[in-house]
């Protein structure tokens, strides 16, 4: 099954991390999380940690892809 | 240095300025005011003519060259991005700094308050928490303002140099700049040292992240308690400083630059709650964004500039006398406003539409 993928660029905060939790709660937890700003970066991975989920990063151009496994 | 310490210790830099300022000359409880120091920015440039709040603040300059020059320290952390509903962010800004207003105070002047034993700021710590908690439901639903797209890094330096004018303005003096001879835009500490605590706070705030909405937000949507750290530092080190400086005066009757409309209060700041978090951030915060790149906050802040204006200019802010019928009238609107609003902005499609938007703009 493909990841399912979630962009958050260019949404204010506190967005990325609540479609990431919003996702994570109906039970998709193979994400591929599209981040564009340090701050979503930051926010997104720290709510992946506590929700117990182990992520990869990878830099693409402007934004990266927090990819879980 | 793991993020919460950052956050902590920016806490404890703005706890300790804001006491430190009023005992240097800025006015009581109002060491450091985003809401009080825009509108007297305002003032300073004429955009209204209160008499008694006119004053180009450089803690403002300060705050936002030191997230400037941090942000550009930092690889990844300066970013410009622009377009996400600007208009409305313009209006949110300006609906934020008039319930500040009615208030006195944006929501760090509100925990000052506090700090320095005015309990008649209570009722607006309530109405602020109300107001956040309300637009957590609008953000569950689905509320959005929609993307921003990346642009070039040095379309974010013209915001940045009109701070710099405004130093400039404030150092040269010129005749058609305002400062008050009396009243709370007259309080100032030394120029020098404002400058520079701005600067201290600015960077700091880029780095940590610093939001009085976020630090309540992040509570109620995802249990993170990182920002409301920053919070206590402020009212742990503010009211010590203050005990240690003879600047604790509390009490419910006779505080400085306050009144005692309680209901005003509580909806001035519920109106601050409401409109911080669908912006993204408190009047501290966007400045410190608009600084490090963030157009879509350079439009909110200059619709704060805009709401100081017309609050006075249409005396819609609250005084020592209490909040009158302009300024009440003008709350109620305004949340009428912000419900309506939310109501606009809550649909799945918006961030489908600017999806689309961007695809097609990229291909072509």
């Amino acid at each position: 099954m493909p990841k399912k993928l979630i962009d958050t660029s260019g949404l204010s905060c506190p967005q990325p991390v609540l479609l990431v939790k919003q996702a994570v709660e109906a039970g998709d937890k193979d994400l591929d999380i599209i981040v564009d700003t340090e701050v979503a970066r930051e926010n997104v991975g720290k709510f992946l940690k506590k929700a117990g989920l182990d992520y990869q990063e990878e830099e693409d151009g402007l934004q990266y892809h927090l990819l879980t496994k | 240095m793991k993020q919460s310490r950052v956050i902590i210790l920016t806490g404890v830099v703005i706890g300790f300025s804001g006491a430190l300022l009023m005992a240097l000359g800025n006015p009581a409880n109002m060491g450091i005011c985003l809401a009080c120091f825009w509108r007297d920015v305002a003032g300073g440039l004429g955009l209204h003519r209160a008499g008694v709040v006119q004053n180009i603040r450089l803690e403002i300059v300060g705050f936002i060259i030191g997230a400037f020059l941090i942000a550009n320290l930092v690889k990844g952390e300066y970013k410009v991005q622009s377009g996400s509903s600007p208009f409305t962010r313009f209006f949110l800004g300006a609906t934020m700094m008039i319930g500040a207003l009615v208030f006195l105070g944006c929501p760090w002047r509100m925990v000052l308050r506090l700090s320095g034993g005015d309990w008649t700021a209570i009722s607006g710590l309530f109405g602020f928490i109300a107001g956040i908690y309300v637009a957590t439901q609008f953000l569950k639903k689905g509320f959005s303002l929609g993307r921003a797209s990346t642009e070039r890094d040095t379309k974010g330096y013209l915001f940045p140099a009109i701070a710099v004018g405004l130093l400039l303005l404030r150092i040269i003096n010129p005749e058609f700049i305002f400062l008050s001879e009396t009243g709370p835009g007259s309080q100032f500490a030394p120029l020098w040292i404002t400058l520079i605590i701005g600067l201290i706070i600015g960077g700091l705030a880029q780095r940590s992240r610093i939001c009085s909405a976020g630090a309540i937000r992040d509570i109620i949507l995802v249990r993170d308690f990182d920002l409301f750290k920053g919070m206590v530092a402020i009212i742990v080190v503010a009211t010590g400083t203050n005990i240690a400086l003879g600047q604790f005066n509390p009490g419910f009757t006779g505080q400085a630059v306050a009144h005692t409309d309680y209901l005003w209060n509580f909806l001035g700041m519920f109106v601050v709650g409401i409109s911080a978090i669908m912006l993204g951030g408190c009047p501290l915060r966007q400045t410190i964004l608009a600084g490090e790149g963030n157009i879509d906050s350079v439009i909110a802040v200059f619709g704060m500039l805009f709401g100081a204006a017309i609050s006075h200019n249409f005396q819609l802010a609250g005084s020592p006398n209490g909040v009158g019928f302009n300024g009440r009238a003008a709350t109620i609107g305004l949340i009428i406003a912000l419900f309506i609003l939310a109501w606009v902005n809550i649909t799945k499609n918006n961030q489908e539409i600017a999806t689309k938007r961007r695809e097609a703009s990229s291909n072509a």
